[in-house]
């Protein structure tokens, strides 16, 4: 009876879909009570885009917390620099944004995305190495050295292009909606509903097809062992946490097209949001980001539709509601 | 030493300075005459107490929160909206104290209990996302709380400026109502802070610090860290309240900016890490350094940015102007993290070492 | 015989704690030595020091020829030395055979490794493409001393591989960890059953209160029960 011996297959490890369904659901549910499905349709689409924007701010934090166990409380400032980086492209091709071409349009922000990218990625590096590593394993201390980061950068924002608010408007083909029987679809809420799952499938790929991915995944769940086994997880983290700064700059920039303007304040107002995503979703995981950020969004653009005024604390809400049904979020990665 | 609960300073330096600014503080009225004067004076009593219950939190139990400018809040309009509703008398103050304070332990109580039930690497950030949620809320019940302006009050006659309760002909000063409350806002301070001193050598003090050091191993012993951890943050923010109470006395005003703003929250975690946390004597340093200079430095910060455009210098006029007083904040506050971890008080014990501060998870 | 890892007076503090007060030992080149002791004698900081996982604050540790005991973990590894903590740490959210793509640092898997390892862990065959996550504990063990030898390494570092096991398992390890044995590699191994440490050892080194109380050879140690019982606080009998 050893069970070396032993010849049965493994029991299939349970998938766990509780999550999953969890948005379905609740989509599900406010059919009836918004009752016209135009409005729930739109409402719907209009959820699952701002989903998709707050969960490529979120995704970077959320890896970085899981790969190094570090806290970063200035995430939200990378965002902000994104849609500032944009608007230095925008302002002298405002002709090319306003033309009527999607191609002509897409040649300015294409660029203007990668740019943000590019620029908040490199903070991202100087935070890293300035903010981060000095304290490194040391929560208390993470948490003061990026709040610090957090108001400096949002200070210098505000220093270099005033305190005033910065329009930021669409690119004409992007404005508008799709006209489907009686309901309307937002062109711009489409555009990110597919960059966001777009974001959403490549890590995926590269978290479960690559030997990268494979060492992100396992350096989540176990520093020291990746270490032991000869990788530079050092130098793993650094790409991580650039790559997760460029992304929050990605999303810094479609934030700033959804609100049609920009300012550095962005960055405490969805600094809140994208903490009460990855709490919900599980620090570390990016499917529970996901999910969590599909949830804040669905919940903000229900609640706001049906009760205008829970809208206020309707994230708290969530938050607490998950957290009494999973007290480390949707999908625990680490065991920290 | 009694009234120190058996913690002295425990260095001449520190004692010394301690010394000074208390009398300095108490003698505001008559060495220092103006209103400018009065009010930093105040503005020190009122945050000395405010960063002291903060550090019992972040310096003793290793715990960041970013709601405790909730619980000054809470204070601040409790007092504000009971005196407005309720007319200039002391039921009004009464009633302030006895629905504010309760209101703030009950929902440290709830957030403690909460965030004890999940995983403790989410205290800080659930913190500030219910204090965020507060804020907005303040400001849009405008029915209760004013919304962004807030509300101004009148005081109990005995407190108003134009109470005259010693005439100047008597010992050349005069004491009026306005000082009267100075002084209110000084020994209530003082008193909040002894019994925080109190609190933190008690033996519900040291498993406090236990539990900082080592969590598990707290546990082991035997220690209910959750009934610590709740029972701390209760009593942080009853004694936040209680700033916040004074706050609104003294300002005879309560709103989102003067104590609700995320940039006081800042403010109280500069003071406390300059002051020196895990010490409770460093909230008085840390208060004392940060408002003199807030209220000294930023006019000098204006004068610079003027010369600065006036010589046509490039970028610096933006960076030098006073509204960019929290830049400068927050690359202080980093700095002090970085090299100066122990804070004034910790310096001026240990000569500099990096004892005292939590590197707890 | 040249030693191929040789510590001398090593210190590591942990915290307030000083744990290891002066560690003087050498494991031989091609041996098997046997670190035992007491819980809490400092067997696995010893092993995490010599990893890197712990910064030794005094001392000096050479492998081979090179200075170890200020260079980062992974440069460690890189040298050739394999560690298999005592929690295993598998990576349990990855495939056995992710687990041990992971462990190949230099390339893919070898297949005449692979199939040199199935034969002593048929096991990992079976569920190579399962979750290391849902492996038994002897599996899970199995695989973390797999993914140590997957690629050869001069030197592995061993903590404490039966501990928890079922007895038929334990024996089955034994067996494999004499394989490797006869292979040639050189381990420094931590043990709490004295069995398999007589079973396995060459030499023996015994600590307590982080340091070295005895060191000798394994035959010796076995055969000398009130030694056993005064370093140890038991007997080979007692625990057989």
């Amino acid at each position: 009876m050893t069970e070396l011996a032993a010849s049965d297959p493994l029991p299939k490890p349970k998938r766990d879909i509780a999550p999953i369904l969890l948005p379905i659901a609740l989509a599900l549910l406010m059919i009836p009570l918004i009752g016209s499905t135009s409005s729930w349709l739109t409402l719907t689409a209009a959820s699952l885009a701002m989903g998709m924007m707050i969960f490529i701010m979120a995704s970077g934090l959320t890896l970085v917390f899981g790969l190094m166990d570090v806290l970063n409380f200035g995430h939200g400032a990378f965002i902000a620099v994104g849609a500032y980086i944009a608007t230095l492209v925008f302002a002298p091709f405002a002709a090319s944004v306003q033309a009527d071409s999607l191609l002509v349009n897409l040649a300015v922000l294409a660029p203007a995305a990668l740019l943000s990218m590019a620029v908040s990625g490199a903070l991202g590096l100087v935070v890293e190495r300035v903010l981060i590593l000095p304290v490194y394993g040391q929560h208390l201390k993470q948490i003061l050295m990026t709040t610090g980061g957090l108001i400096v950068a949002e200070q210098t924002l505000y220093a270099l292009w005033g305190p005033q608010i910065i329009p930021m408007p669409l690119p004409a083909s992007l404005r508008g909606s799709f006209i489907l029987g009686d309901v309307a679809i937002a062109k711009y809420r489409v555009l990110a509903m597919f960059i966001g799952l777009a974001v959403f499938i490549a890590i995926q790929l590269v978290l479960n097809r690559t030997k990268l991915g494979l060492l992100i995944r396992a350096g989540v769940e176990n520093r020291e062992m990746v270490e032991a086994l000869g990788y530079r997880i050092r130098r793993l983290f650094l790409g991580v946490f650039m790559t997760g700064s460029a992304l929050a700059g990605l999303g810094g920039v479609m934030w700033a097209l959804y609100r049609e303007q920009v300012h550095a304040s962005m960055s405490d107002e969805l600094t809140v949001l994208i903490f009460v995503v990855v709490i919900i979703g599980g620090l570390g995981s990016i499917g529970g980001c996901f999910i969590g950020a599909i949830l804040v969004a669905m919940v903000a653009n229900y609640g706001g539709f049906l009760v205008p005024k829970l809208a206020l604390v309707s994230n708290i809400l969530l938050m607490v509601a998950i957290l009494m049904w999973r007290p480390r979020g949707l999908y625990a990665v680490t065991s920290r | 030493m009694m009234i120190l609960s058996g913690d002295p300073p425990r260095s001449r330096v520190l004692t010394l300075v301690l010394v000074v600014i208390i009398l300095a503080l108490a003698a505001t009225p008559f060495l220092f005459p103006g209103a400018k004067a009065l009010n930093v004076a105040a503005k020190i009593c009122v945050f000395a107490a405010l960063v002291a219950s903060y550090d019992l939190l972040l310096g003793y139990t290793g715990s960041v929160s970013f709601a405790h400018t909730m619980f000054y809040g809470i204070g601040s309009y409790a007092i504000a909206i009971a005196l407005y509703g309720m007319g200039p008398n002391w039921a009004a103050v009464a009633t302030g104290i006895v629905v504010g304070l309760p209101l703030a332990a009950l929902l440290a109580l709830a957030i403690g209990l909460f965030s004890l039930r999940v995983a403790a690497i989410f205290f800080a950030m659930i913190t500030l996302a219910v204090a965020s949620a507060f804020q907005v809320l303040a400001s849009q019940l405008s029915w209760l709380t004013g919304g962004e302006d807030g509300r101004s009050f009148q005081l109990p006659e005995l407190l108003r400026p134009g109470t005259v309760l010693i005439s100047k002909n008597m010992f050349g000063f005069e004491i009026n109502g306005r000082i009267l409350t100075f002084y209110l806002v000084f020994a209530v301070s003082a008193m909040m802070i002894l019994a925080l001193l109190r609190v933190v050598n008690s033996p519900f003090g040291r498993v406090l610090q236990a539990i900082r050091e080592n969590r598990f191993r707290a546990e082991a012993l035997g220690f209910r860290t959750v009934f610590h951890l709740t029972y701390a943050n209760c009593l942080a923010a009853l004694v936040a309240a209680g700033a916040g109470v004074l706050n609104a006395l003294w300002l005879r005003y309560a709103g989102p900016d003067t104590s609700l703003s995320f940039s006081i929250m800042l403010d109280i975690l500069l003071m406390v890490v300059i002051g020196g946390m895990g010490t409770i004597y460093g909230a008085i340093i840390g208060a004392t350094i940060f408002i003199l200079a807030q209220n000294y430095l930023q006019s000098l910060m204006g004068v610079a940015s003027k010369a600065a455009s006036e010589a046509g210098l490039p970028l610096l006029p933006g960076l030098l102007h006073p509204d960019r007083w929290l830049l400068w904040l927050g690359l202080l506050f980093i700095a002090s993290v970085y090299f100066f971890p122990s804070g004034v008080v910790g310096r001026l014990r240990h000569g500099g070492g990096d004892k005292g501060v939590g590197t707890s998870h | 015989m040249t030693d191929l890892l040789k510590l001398s007076g090593v210190h590591t503090n942990i915290g307030r704690y000083h744990i290891l007060q002066g560690i003087d030992l050498a494991v031989p080149q091609g041996q098997v030595t046997m670190l035992l002791g007491r819980n809490g004698a400092g067997k696995t900081t010893t092993l995490r020091t010599i990893m890197g996982l712990w910064q030794a604050s005094s001392g000096e540790i050479t492998f081979g020829s090179e200075r170890i005991e200020s260079r980062a973990t992974p440069d460690i590894a890189r040298l050739g030395v394999g560690y298999v903590p005592e929690s295993m740490a598998v990576f349990s959210d990855l495939t056995v055979k992710e687990n041990l793509v992971l462990a190949a640092r230099d390339g893919p898997l070898d297949d005449t490794q692979l199939d040199w390892i199935f034969g002593f862990f048929p096991a990992l065959r079976r569920f190579w493409l399962s979750r290391a996550g849902s492996l038994s504990g002897g599996q899970k063990q199995m695989l973390s001393i797999a993914r140590a030898i997957i690629e050869p390494r001069k030197l592995l570092l061993i903590d404490e591989p039966t501990k928890g096991l079922a007895p038929a398992i334990v024996m089955a390890l034994i067996e494999c960890l004499k394989e490797i044995k006869r292979k040639g590699a050189t381990i420094l191994l931590v043990e709490q059953n004295f069995f398999a440490a007589r079973e396995l050892g060459d030499s023996v080194l015994v600590m307590d209160n982080g340091t070295i109380v005895h060191r000798g050879e394994m035959a010796d140690l076995a055969a000398d029960v009130p030694l056993q019982e005064r370093l140890l606080g038991l007997s080979l009998e007692a625990h057989q």
